[in-house]
């Protein structure tokens, strides 16, 4: 049985589409990114996914559990930690992992014992009493996480996991996802952090203007984009005009092609030309990043 | 289900009820008013009382519920509650229930004060039965006023005072219902709290404009009313939230 199986999945605000019949399926066990510029409809996909939103058409099934008839069967096999939901500020830590388990119907001993080893896990057994509202950023996130696995979830929904955290935070979720993937559990992330997804991801959906344009694994969407290698280049001073068919890159200047030798004698001729010493050239493959930009027509946030 | 509008019941004590300022407005806001109104008429304890009883239940019962809708959506905390497995009757019994216990709980107040003043009660199983059935009732018409799909906690106070305070007028509380003219009478049988008021004067004094059964009946009618409806729009609303 996969994970999460859409097809067709279509929703519309006011006439306008924000998904317009996408079609993925998410095997169980693995970690799959989900990726697409800002209003491409990630948040709403995830948000009809975790049954918040009801679609206009299509159908979604999480673990077989179909989220039009079977909606709350679908939502306890599912952990979410939501981009833009907070934890109750005036509940402590505590109080709030276990309202979380009382919604998930847990008996309160399991939940207790659950609690304790979340909080422990996470680092926020310590401040276990203290109200939420109290917390850092990093904290908050932590304790979502947490909120979002006592119920021991099949397949976890998670929706910008790391924005804005510092380095430790930020890293410690990573770790716990990889660790989640290894104990079997499916992962759905959402994410603008390109490296992450490459580092964390099995397979990447892109969704642009509320359709997918992409699904394949990382490593496949790198060589989807053809033949094509990245070359970047720097000179000891900055030309008077940039080279032909780059793009600026901070001090350096970036291209994509599929013949890289002929590029490099091309930045050769235009340093020549131009009284200019090349100072760095790199050939690289293409980064995710790299397939997201060509994919959606822009760079990620 | 039960333990999971359990769940959201505990939520809202512990987050919304429990606080200094919600309980003691509970009590001395339908006081004062009701203060302002009576002071300078000759009116009986025995018949005061109860009008005292029918606006404390009123005014507590509907006074949170409207606003916890759109406080946790502007919160940013209903999409995480709504994820988890439980339905939009689930999440909206438990509003219900916490605001029925805490209007049942602060009426206990203008009962103590008609004891102090030595007005008795006559039919405490009938005064129980009305303060159970209204305060549910009038949890339900809280969480009636929260439907509209806003974060603006604002918005629902004004709409919900906009109700509740012409229905304070017009029913039965400063002028009884058999001193209405014919309009007046037709215009009191619209409001629930007419027929919590009047369960009230039979329990204390004795006598009610309407029969006992004709109250109970309303309170029930009245009651199933506002919580089916309050589920239908709850139900279509929830998505506008987002």
């Amino acid at each position: 049985m996969e994970a999460i199986e859409v097809k067709d999945l279509s929703k519309s605000f006011n006439g306008l589409t924000a998904v317009n019949r996408v079609t993925f399926t998410v095997h169980q066990g693995e970690i799959f990114g989900f990726l697409g510029p800002n209003g491409a409809g990630k948040t709403t996909t995830v948000r009809m996914l975790t049954g918040v939103l009801k679609p206009d058409a299509g159908e979604a099934r999480v673990r077989g559990h179909d989220l039009k008839t079977d909606l709350v069967k679908a939502k306890a096999v599912l952990g979410v930690v939501p981009e833009t939901a907070n934890a109750y500020g005036d509940l402590t830590a505590w109080g709030n992992l276990m309202l979380i388990a009382s919604l998930y119907g847990i008996p309160r001993r399991d939940g207790e014992q659950r609690a304790a080893r979340l909080l422990t896990e996470f680092g926020l057994y310590e401040r276990r009493a203290s109200k939420v509202k109290g917390f850092s950023k990093g904290m908050k996130q932590r304790l979502m996480l947490a909120m979002a696995l006592v119920s021991n979830p099949e397949v976890l929904f998670l929706d910008e996991p790391t924005s804005g955290l510092d380095v430790q935070s930020a890293r410690a979720i990573r770790q716990k996802i990889r660790a989640l993937r290894d104990e079997g559990r499916t992962v759905f992330l959402t994410s603008h952090n390109m490296q992450e997804v490459s580092m964390l991801c099995d397979r990447v959906g892109i969704i642009n203007r509320g359709q997918m344009v992409a699904l394949e694994s990382p490593e496949i969407l790198r060589h989807r984009i053809g033949g094509t290698v990245t070359v970047e280049f720097s000179f000891d001073k900055t030309p008077s005009s940039t080279p032909p068919g780059a793009e600026r890159i901070g001090d350096a200047y970036r291209l994509y092609t599929t013949e890289p030798h002929e590029v490099i004698s091309s930045i050769m001729g235009f340093a020549t030309r131009n009284g200019l010493k090349l100072i760095s050239v790199n050939v690289q493959s293409p980064s995710l990043e790299d397939v997201f930009v060509k994919l959606t027509g822009g760079a990620p946030e | 289900m039960s333990a999971k509008v359990w769940a959201i019941t505990k939520k809202d004590i512990q987050l919304y009820y429990l606080k200094g300022p919600v309980v003691i407005f509970g009590v001395l806001f339908p006081l004062f008013l009701f203060l302002a109104f009576t002071i300078g008429r000759n009116l009986p304890a025995a018949f005061l009382i109860p009008g005292l009883m029918a606006m404390t239940l009123f005014f507590t019962a509907t006074s949170v519920s409207p606003v916890i809708m759109p406080w946790e959506t502007q919160m940013r905390t209903l999409e995480r509650l709504i994820s988890c497995p439980i339905s939009v009757r689930t999440l909206i019994l438990g509003d219900i229930l916490a605001s029925f216990i805490f209007g049942v709980c602060i009426s206990a107040v203008p009962v103590a004060v008609g004891v102090a003043l030595g007005v008795g009660v006559r039919s405490p199983i009938i005064l129980l039965t009305a303060i159970i059935l209204a305060a549910f009732c009038f949890s339900s018409l809280g969480l009636l006023f929260s439907t509209p799909p806003t974060s603006l906690v604002s918005n629902i106070m004004m709409l919900s005072t906009f109700v509740k305070f012409p229905v304070i007028f017009i029913s039965g509380i400063f002028i009884p219902v058999e001193q209405m003219p014919g309009w007046g009478v037709a215009v009191a049988s619209l409001s629930p709290l007419t027929y919590f008021t009047d369960l009230a004067r039979y329990a204390l004094q004795g006598y009610a404009y309407y029969p006992v059964h004709v109250d109970f009946a309303a309170l029930l009618a009245f009651s199933a009313f506002f919580l089916l409806l309050a589920l239908k729009l709850h139900e279509r609303a929830l998505p506008k939230r987002f």
